[in-house]
Formats: C-alpha cells, sequence, structure tokens
C-alpha cells in the first residue's frame, strides 16, 4: 500500500473496478490509521492518494465524517493543495518542472515536444490512459536543468531524445 | 586535522568506490555507474552528493592520497577509471585527482556539509564517527538558556529567507509560557535555483535530526515536525529511515541519551503549495488545513502550532545548529563578512556551467561566484541576468555583479539572498516572459487572503501580455507599475509583497524586453 504521490500511476490499474463500498472501506481503515495524529488530515488524504492514485468524490464526505470535519472542510483541503487530484490520472504521471532555473535551460522547448508527443496539455490524461502531464514548481534538480519527474524518478539534463526514450 | 580526516583515513584496510545516491545525481545516471562499478566486484558505498553536479556522475576511489575523484562518468567509462582491485587510474581524461584537494572543492567552508557526500546518510555509525551527535551531547550538558546563548553568539541567522536571528526567535519561545512547544522544521524549498536543503536531508540527515533535538532542548519543546516538500520523494525516504533509527538508538523519544529529556520528531508531507512554505501557511498546513497565511501578530514563537508557542527553522539553519554547538559560537562567527555571519550556502543553478552547492563565507561578490566558481554561463554566451533568492527576487543585470553576497548588500540593490540561490540566464533569455511568469507563478500560488496578490497578479499577467502584443505599451507599462505597487503595499505575506520585484526589475533593467 505504500507508494509515493506524486507518482501513483503505476497501481492505478490494479484498483479500476473497485466497488463503492470498498473504497469507502479504505479510506476508514486509512482515516483509523491516522486518526490519532494532531492535524490528521494531509496525512489522510495522501494515505487514501497513495492506495488509489486519486481522491474519489466520495472522499470529502467520508472523511469528514471520519475526522470529524465539515464536508466543506475537507472539500477546501482538497481543492486547494496541487498535488491532491481528484480525478484519476494515466498509468504514469509526467511532471515538467516549469521554474526559472529549468527556463535559463531552455525547458520551452522540452514542454512543446512533450505536448505534442504526447497529444496533450498540462493536466490532461492520453486517450489510452498511459501519460498524464503535469507541471511542477521545482523538483530540486536546478544544477542538472532541465528536470522531470515520471512517477517518483527524477530525471535530469533532460533533452527531447532522452524524453523519448523514457516515454517509450 | 578534523575527526572527518581522522576517520577517512582509517578506512585504507580496502579500498572502496563511492558512488553518490543523491537523487540528482541519480537523475543523470549514477545508479548506471553503481551497476558498473558492481559487475567490477569492487565494493560500494552509497554517500550523498558533494555538491559538484556538473561532475555528476561523480565516482570515488580510496587511494593512499585520500579519494581519487572521476567524473562525470558514464557506465562504461567505469572499468577504465578503476581496476578489478580497486586501484584508481590517474591518468584517465576524467581523473580530478585527490578530491579534497579540488579546487572547487578545497576552496569552500563545509561546516554545515562538512560530511553530505562523505558518509552513507542513513548509517548512523558513520555519523557518530564523524563528530556526530557531539553538539547534542554537550547540549544536553547545558540549560536551555546557556544554548540559546551559544546560538546567539554564533550570529545564525535563519537561511529559509526572511535571515531572522535564530537566536533571537529561540530566546522568544524559551521565554514564552506553555507546557507545550514544538520544533517545526520548514523544508518546504519550494525556490526554483535552490536544492541545499534536498542535498542535506539525503546525504546527512542526522545532522538536521541533531540540530532539531538541540532546538527542543534550547526551547523546552518535546515534539519536532519536519515539513517536507512532496516533490522530494527520495529526501522523505531518507529522512523517515533516519528518524526511525535515531529512535531506535535513543537519540529521539523519551529518554534522550539516557538524559531523562524527551524529544521526537515526526514527518509530514506536503502536497504541492508554494505558499506552505510561508511559515504561518505551513502551520495552517500541518493543522490539516488550507496553507491560508495568518495575521500577525500572534508571532508564531508565541502562538505558533495548534496554538502553542512554536520555532519554526529553516532545514540549513537547523542543521547549522550541531556544528555551532560542537566547535562554539565563536568560532562560527569568524566566519562572514558584517551582519552575515558564518557560511552561505550558495546555489549556482540555470544557465551555469559548473551548477551546483558552494559553502562558502558570506561576502563573495556575484561575479565572483557565477564566474569564478560556477564558470560562467553553460552555454559560454554573455550573461542577461541573475535571480537571485528564487521568484520572489529581482533579477539582476550584468552591471550589479559586483555586489557582495550577503543579506544586506543583497538588499541594497533591491534584491535578495533569500535562500541562496542564484539561478543564471544567458542573452537569448526572454525577459519579458520572465517577469510574466513570476505573475503568473503568484496567481497560480496565492492562497487568496489578500486581493491585491490574487486578483492584482492575475491582472499583472493580462496587462504584460497586452504590453507584449503591443496594445498601447506606454500606458500599460504605466499600469503595471501601478499595480505592481499596490501589490507591494496592500499584500500580506512577500509572495504577493515581492512577486512584483521580478517585474519591476525587467522594466527598469531591461525596457528593451517589456
Ligand atoms: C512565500 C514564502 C515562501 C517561503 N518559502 C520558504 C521555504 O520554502 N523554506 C523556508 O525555509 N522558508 C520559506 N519562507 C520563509 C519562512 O516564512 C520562514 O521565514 C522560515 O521558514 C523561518 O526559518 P529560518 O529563520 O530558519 O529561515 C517563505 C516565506 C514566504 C513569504
Ligand atoms: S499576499 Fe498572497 S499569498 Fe500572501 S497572504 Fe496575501 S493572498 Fe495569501
Amino acid at each position: 500500500m505504500k507508494i509515493w504521490s506524486p507518482g501513483s500511476g503505476r497501481r492505478i490499474a490494479a484498483f479500476t473496478g473497485w466497488s463503492m463500498g470498498e473504497t469507502d472501506q479504505l479510506i476508514s481503515q486509512i482515516c483509523g490509521e491516522h486518526r490519532h495524529r494532531e492535524g490528521a488530515l494531509l496525512p489522510v488524504l495522501h494515505g487514501i492518494q497513495d492506495a488509489l492514485g486519486f481522491l474519489p468524490p466520495e472522499t470529502a464526505g467520508r472523511v469528514a465524517e471520519e475526522l470529524n470535519l465539515s464536508r466543506a472542510e475537507v472539500h477546501g483541503v482538497i481543492s486547494f493543495y496541487h498535488l491532491f487530484r481528484q480525478h484519476p490520472p494515466g498509468q504514469r504521471t509526467l511532471y515538467i518542472c516549469r521554474s526559472e532555473a529549468c527556463q535559463a535551460m531552455g525547458n520551452g522547448p522540452l514542454i512543446d515536444h512533450v505536448r505534442e508527443k504526447l497529444g496533450i496539455d498540462f493536466h490532461q490524461t492520453t486517450g489510452d490512459r498511459r501519460f498524464s502531464l503535469e507541471p511542477i514548481y521545482c523538483l530540486g534538480n536546478c544544477a542538472c536543468a532541465p528536470a522531470v519527474m515520471l512517477d517518483d524518478e527524477l530525471h535530469g539534463r533532460v533533452t527531447s531524445d532522452r524524453l523519448d526514450e523514457l516515454l517509450d | 586535522m578534523s575527526l572527518l580526516t581522522v576517520w577517512m583515513s582509517s578506512l585504507t584496510d580496502q579500498s572502496r568506490v563511492y558512488v553518490p545516491a543523491d537523487s540528482a545525481a541519480r537523475s543523470v545516471g549514477a545508479d548506471g555507474v553503481a551497476r558498473s562499478v558492481e559487475e567490477l566486484g569492487l565494493p560500494l558505498k552509497r554517500p550523498g552528493s558533494r555538491g559538484l553536479y556538473w561532475l555528476e556522475p561523480l565516482l570515488e576511489v580510496d587511494s593512499e592520497q585520500g579519494r581519487i575523484g572521476f567524473g562525470p562518468l558514464r557506465p562504461e567509462e567505469v572499468h577504465g577509471v578503476v581496476d578489478e582491485t580497486g586501484r584508481p587510474n590517474l591518468e584517465h581524461p576524467r581523473c580530478l585527482g585527490p578530491i579534497e584537494r579540488f579546487e572547487p572543492l578545497s576552496c569552500q567552508q563545509r561546516l554545515t556539509f562538512a560530511r553530505t557526500g562523505i558518509i552513507e546518510p542513513t548509517c548512523i555509525d558513520q555519523y557518530l564517527a564523524t563528530a556526530g551527535f557531539t553538539g547534542l551531547r554537550r547540549a544536553l550538558e547545558l540549560g536551555p538558556q546557556d544554548i540559546v546563548d551559544e546560538i546567539k553568539l554564533s550570529g545564525l541567522r535563519g537561511r529559509g529567507g526572511a535571515a531572522f536571528p535564530t537566536g533571537i526567535k529561540w530566546q522568544t519561545v524559551l521565554d514564552a509560557p506553555g507546557d507545550r512547544k514544538f520544533v517545526v522544521c520548514n523544508a518546504d524549498e519550494g525556490d526554483s535555483g535552490t536544492f541545499a536543503d534536498r542535498m542535506l536531508m539525503e546525504g546527512d540527515p542526522y545532522c538536521l535530526i541533531e540540530g532539531m533535538i538541540i532546538a527542543g532542548l534550547a526551547t523546552c519543546a518535546e515534539q519536532g515536525y519536519i515539513y517536507l516538500r512532496a516533490e522530494y520523494p527520495q529526501a522523505y525516504r531518507t529522512m523517515q529511515a533516519a528518524v526511525s533509527t535515531a529512535r531506535a538508538h535513543g537519540f529521539l523519544g523519551g529518554d534522550i541519551c539516557g538524559s531523562g529529556r524527551r524529544f521526537d520528531l515526526e514527518l509530514r508531507k506536503a502536497a504541492g503549495a508554494y505558499i506552505c512554505g510561508e511559515e504561518t501557511a505551513m502551520l495552517e498546513s500541518l493543522e490539516g488545513k488550507r496553507g491560508v497565511v495568518r495575521f500577525r501578530p500572534p508571532l508564531p514563537a508565541l502562538k505558533g502550532l495548534f496554538g502553542e508557542p512554536t520555532v519554526v527553522n529553516n532545514v540549513i539553519s537547523l542543521a547549522t545548529v550541531p556544528v555551532i554547538m560542537e566547535r562554539g559560537g565563536e568560532f562560527y562567527r569568524e566566519f562572514g563578512s558584517g551582519d552575515s555571519r558564518g557560511t552561505l550556502t550558495l546555489q549556482l543553478a540555470g544557465n551555469v556551467q559548473r551548477g551546483g552547492l558552494f559553502e562558502v563565507p558570506f561576502g563573495l561578490t556575484l561575479r565572483e561566484a557565477i564566474e569564478g566558481l560556477g564558470g560562467g554561463t553553460a552555454s559560454s554566451r554573455p550573461l542577461r541576468a541573475v535571480q537571485a533568492g528564487g521568484p520572489l527576487g529581482a533579477f539582476i543585470p550584468e552591471s550589479g555583479l559586483d555586489t557582495p553576497l550577503d543579506y544586506e548588500s543583497l538588499k541594497s540593490i533591491g534584491a535578495m539572498l533569500g535562500h541562496g540561490g542564484l539561478v543564471v540566464f544567458d542573452d537569448t533569455a526572454d525577459m519579458g516572459a520572465l517577469a510574466r511568469f513570476a505573475m503568473e507563478f503568484c496567481a497560480i500560488e496565492s492562497c487568496g487572503k489578500c486581493t491585491p496578490c490574487r486578483i492584482g497578479a492575475v491582472r499583472g499577467t493580462e496587462v504584460i501580455d497586452r504590453i507584449r502584443a503591443g496594445e498601447d505599451p506606454d500606458a500599460n507599462r504605466q499600469l503595471l507599475r501601478d499595480l505592481c505597487d499596490t501589490m507591494v503595499e496592500g499584500s500580506l505575506c512577500a509572495l504577493g509583497g515581492m512577486a512584483p520585484y521580478p517585474v519591476l526589475s525587467v522594466l527598469d533593467h531591461f525596457p528593451e524586453d517589456l
């Protein structure tokens, strides 16, 4: 159950087909694991996203009930943070750093290349559901720019050719 | 001779090969190089990175002269640099010689980063063998006030951006009434061009843990949190392993080193909001809420996490505490210039030949940093601008390069040192696009609490688009300046309050682009 988000994509396939009841049960279980922690909401949401790859629509209601919060509070938190996703991602997620250090090393052409190759824009998933594309603001690899992260694998000094290898 | 050197020289019995496991080194192929070493049947160690990122993947081999460095290497080159008996090939074109004497490293003053790149990060024995937890043992013999005094004496100022004196912050927390106090480590490192926090957490996690325990002892706090950015999965895993090992060895928990004192730590993963690097937004986030900035007063030092007195410090501030406690505040303050004492963890990034981390005393100039340490632009084209201090920092033109790198000097030219990152741009940079990016970034990352930031940044992006499209440029430039003024004056925190600086710096220094 321990996987990382960003980068939970690979596990999604295993979970499609979960029934509502099963998801509810999983959410309750994760809430139970973290309930003793003060300010448990972020760890809980991460736990759910790590398990399912995203936060399904029933998350807000279910978590609110379990943690004794209002549904609006939980929804407010989910929508505030860029890395909580409310839709299932593709099998793998490519995060491209858009920050200044990567811009200084020409990430623009790289971004254009990926958009064209995958035929999607940021925040979208390919038709075959293999890839989602997300912008990210700094991977901390600024001395080896431009940088991308494929699921939780960091890559530096990325060229269009290198990116093709990664995606093929 | 430092303990580090003693320890390293005790390792000559069998020649070992070192290939960093730092995520940036791995991002450019260190794992492949490590596999080649294993194929040769040589004993392999995976420390953090030295921070000489332009040489990654960097391989080091033990020899009578200390470790010999080679880099950057491809996996297929490994058999050419070291033979099956582990002897380094000093004639190889990628040979850098004894790495400790290699100038980009030997010219540094490694205090906070003394062990990073040398020891294996989660091996607590190696940490202990290199003076690890010595500062803590000393702190355990002192009372809280004595620890605070030592930190005050060192002149340490926060490395997260605001440069507030750490000792004074700790004093406030120590003096604050309350049975429950917290130490929170800000490991949200959101600024582009910075990676020192990541490098330290991946390379020397116990050093941060030790700093946090000392902060706890100094302020009578018994619980710490590390708020770690989600974009750093490997740093998270390394810290997690180190926290549980430290606990198993009695450095964390109910009875630190048998002293009867208590301190424990919990790691919390952030979720990709830049504003959560701002300390009060971070506290909200730790409490399980939206990362919305709080009004002050009250100061977090008085009413911080869960309403209790809280120390909030950056990773590098906290990781510098052990060496101060070990060697004394007097020793630490010897380095530096003016009111910027100690060492600066300078990070060179973007279009620069030798990108990486350089720990140097404060006071060298931007030019010395970029041209001297950094070797100029990576593209070998003329430099156009440098952005210091992350996305809210001004773009400094070539004419500003003789400014010394310390907090006050950079401030005097309208720039800031921030977390110590410099992003270099060559003459192909489109400064208008960068100004637009600054506004767009602010719009995306605004916490939404104040209108000038939330709405102003969106309008600012639109106005820049109009200028760039040639629509009534003079009037729109004036409008943009007015908007920037409103944001600077009317924003609660530095996101809305400083995002205009890069924009204004483009208007002032690069008018041909905007
Ligand atoms: C928008 C914004 C973002 C910030 N991001 C960070 C950050 O990523 N890391 C950090 O240590 N401090 C950051 N800070 C500064 C913190 O608010 C705070 O000053 C710092 O964590 C205090 O620790 P220090 O005194 O050790 O520097 C940020 C401030 C602002 C206004
Ligand atoms: S300036 Fe922006 S980020 Fe800061 S408190 Fe106001 S709205 Fe939030």
